[in-house]
């Protein structure tokens, strides 16, 4: 019953919505609002549980003096501080919250972004390394291409050809249908994953 | 919605759906051989190295709200936690799950709690399953330390990721781990072709169930998407003749 009965709701109610997302009989479609209204309080309350599994993981970490626990308890520390924010009168209008966001998880954000331009840069030099092959080459190069329409160089400003015909030609015609083409692979494979979960066949909740 | 679409739509899902049915039962007995995808092919021997000298796997499942359409690609991800939690059950440590969704840390732990179970174990590490961060860089940032401290030996990132996925291909790099890439977003593709050992590239991220033997299902999936994909190729190339005959 323990498992028959989570996966029997959910095969109906994927059912029902998909059926009130095809056919607009009224009934239907209020049935399916109602159950994507019941989906977004249930992911609300997720958040709360995930918040609840990033303080056991982190207060474990530090229990145990694991590598980086220091990082921990700062992680803990701020998730309290900003709750504790959160919880004042002024709520999420409160100069201290705009504070956190705007002079802490902004600019480190920021900064990570900035880390990811060198990563990137480090990574295309590895993968001519790590798989010499054609595909690599031409990655590489179109890169490069695509870069050198799009900024200026220094002294000697836009190059014409590069922005003006190559860029385009390369990101909306070559780019642009290889792109049409990996979307329409996806679409195929949302459309079967969802049909699996449908069947049944897949079941990530309630285990099998 | 447009009536006509509406219908179109309706009508690609049933006959998806009776295609699945009908090749799960009728290839029972003999399934169809699938291309080779060397990625998965390393994915089998990174499984042997981890049961081997007791290192860890790590599953990154992105961070999509499972109310989105790019749930589907977690989902997918989810099948293979499940999976390479049973066939590493034979390890000490159990695989570690992150990711930047609470619904899917929800999920993530239930199917390894459930792997667990099935594998007999008496013990489950909740925190096997981790909610790392909840915007794209600060997910990547909580995930960083389990790719680094926790003797990784393969990192498996298969879901919704974005520019962020750079950093942990990074991470797992700069560690010398096996890395299988996958996203269903086309920057993130990118920059795991650039960044990851092993990168799959469009649909390969929903064949992952049938390259490790998730079962039958997966399987079928997998011919009724290269049907559906001939389908859809005849249609486009219809209608441009077509047009170039100037009838549309």
């Amino acid at each position: 019953m323990n498992r028959i009965l989570p996966a029997a709701t959910a095969i109906a109610t994927g059912i029902l919505v998909l059926l009130g997302y095809f056919i607009s009989l009224p009934i239907l479609a209020d049935l399916r609002l109602t159950l994507l209204g019941w989906a977004v309080i249930l992911a609300a309350f997720a958040l709360f549980v995930g918040v609840i599994n990033l303080l056991i993981v982190h207060s474990s970490k530090i229990s145990q003096r694991q590598k980086g626990w220091g990082y921990s308890f700062i992680l803990i520390i701020a998730l309290v501080v900003t709750l504790a924010i959160g919880f004042l009168p002024t709520g999420y209008r409160d100069p201290g919250l705009s504070f956190v966001f705007k002079a802490i998880q902004l600019p480190v954000e920021a900064s990570l972004i900035a880390v990811l331009t060198i990563t990137l840069t480090y990574s295309s030099i590895r993968l001519l390394r790590q798989r010499p092959n054609l595909f690599s080459i031409l990655f590489v190069v179109l890169a490069l291409l695509i870069l050198l329409g799009t900024a200026p160089l220094p002294l000697l400003g836009y190059l014409p050809v590069m922005g003006a015909t190559l860029r385009p030609f390369i990101a909306q015609v070559l780019a642009g249908g290889g792109a049409r083409g990996i979307l329409i692979g996806v679409a195929l494979g949302t459309l079967t994953t969802g049909l699996r979960i449908l069947f049944g066949a897949d079941r990530p909740y309630g285990g099998k | 919605m447009n009536l006509l679409v509406g219908l179109a739509g309706f009508i690609l899902v049933l006959l998806s759906a009776g295609l699945m049915l009908g090749q799960s039962v009728l290839r029972r007995k003999s399934p169809p051989t699938l291309r080779e995808i060397p990625a998965y092919a390393r994915l089998r021997q990174a499984i042997g190295r981890v049961v081997e000298d007791g290192s860890r796997l790590h599953v990154s499942l992105g961070r999509a709200a499972l109310t989105t359409p790019q749930s589907a690609s977690a989902l997918a991800g989810l099948t293979l936690l499940r999976r390479l939690a049973d066939l590493t059950s034979a390890s000490d440590k159990p695989p570690v799950a992150t990711s930047g969704d609470a619904t899917l840390v929800i999920l993530s732990q239930d199917t390894l709690h459930a792997a667990s179970h099935a594998a007999g174990q008496s013990v489950y590490d909740p925190t096997a399953a981790r909610l790392t961060g909840l915007t794209p860089f600060s997910f990547a940032a909580g995930a960083l330390p389990a790719i680094h401290d926790e003797n990784v030996s393969a990192n498996i990132l298969m879901g919704n990721f974005g520019l962020e996925a750079g950093l942990l291909t990074d991470a797992s790099a700069r560690e010398e781990a096996f890395t299988l890439a996958a996203s269903d977003n086309l920057p993130a593709q990118a920059i795991m072709y650039a960044g990851g050992q092993e990168p799959l590239i469009g649909e390969e991220l929903f064949a992952a169930g049938a390259y490790v033997d998730a079962g039958r299902m997966h399987t079928a999936s997998l011919v009724v998407q290269d049907i559906l994909r001939w389908l859809i190729i005849l249609i486009i190339l219809g209608g441009a003749v077509l047009k170039l005959a100037g009838l549309v």
